[in-house]
């Protein structure tokens, strides 16, 4: 009994943390909406986003840094030589999954690549050119 | 008895052991997930407690990356670290910020390692065991299982 009610708990929160490419991408979009009436996602400026030098930190100038210019690629860490999982959802289906695990990332790449906290509108296009990248 | 056997026991297993750090069973996940991202989730025997004390206090500047993290999972990795950390008499100094690759007992034991497979872009860091020892994830340092054929003694 113990353990079905601990499979019931766990399976409860799991669905509460989960989240789709889409409804992430959607929640960022809405906000970014409540600051710019008629806001659409795009993924064209999503990737012009993720390939832009923004030259901030030396070790890690861009996205590309550590993601390498191609999403479906996987990439390594520019400082740790750690391999990273390719971040298109088309190439790694955990991607875009748990909307808290995005948001934690955002706070700390933008901080570090683009020396501020990235918009809500700079995410949902992000969002979009990796959900739609194949 | 049972006791005194298992002592004796231990005491043999030691040896073999010393290249073999798997993450002791009571791991936190979170250590894995906000620890094991940028870098191996190391093992927690290869800092001392007042080294992971240090590391623990300064996330916001984490070898220049921000790695901040919640007070729960701070507290809970913090303790994690603090009780599961490595002798200090065996580890000596770490340096300031502490780095386990500034350490007396991983000194020693890459000693044999030339400089230039450190620059190797395959390697690129003394911070990337899994470069060399393709066992890391689960705990294997062996120096029989490296990776790279050039650097395997």
């Amino acid at each position: 009994m113990k353990t079905i009610a601990i499979l019931l708990l766990t399976g409860a929160s799991l669905l509460s943390h989960a989240g789709t490419p889409q409804q992430i991408g959607q929640a960022y979009a809405q906000e970014a909406g409540s600051q710019t009436p008629g806001f659409t996602a795009s993924a064209a400026r999503g990737k012009d986003f993720f390939l832009r030098r923004f030259d901030v930190n030396a070790k890690m100038p861009a996205c590309t840094a550590c993601h390498t210019d191609n999403p479906l690629a996987a990439g390594q860490h520019a400082v740790t030589g750690k391999a990273i999982r390719p971040l298109a959802v088309s190439a790694n289906g955990e991607r875009l999954s748990d909307p808290a695990k995005v948001e934690k990332w955002f706070g700390r790449n933008c901080k570090e690549v683009l020396g501020r906290a990235c918009s809500a509108a700079e995410k949902a296009d992000f969002v979009a050119y990796m959900s739609e990248v194949r | 008895m049972r006791k005194l056997l298992t002592i004796l026991g231990l005491g043999c297993a030691l040896p073999v052991l010393a290249d073999n750090l798997p993450l002791p069973s009571g791991t936190p996940a979170s250590y894995k997930s906000e620890c094991g991202s940028c870098h191996l989730p190391y093992p927690p025997a290869l800092l001392a407690a007042d080294h992971w004390r240090r590391t623990m206090s300064q996330l916001g500047d984490h070898f220049g990356s921000d790695a901040t993290l919640d007070a729960r999972q701070l507290q809970e990795i913090r303790t994690f670290l603090e009780n599961a950390a490595g002798r200090p008499e065996r580890l000596g100094s770490a340096g300031d910020p502490p780095r386990i690759s500034q350490t007396q007992r991983f000194i020693r034991k890459h000693r044999e390692v030339p400089a230039r497979f450190w620059s190797d872009p395959r390697v690129k860091s003394a911070a990337n065991c899994e470069a060399c020892h393709r066992g890391a994830a689960t705990g294997n340092f062996g120096e029989h299982d490296i990776a790279i054929r050039e650097l395997r003694s």
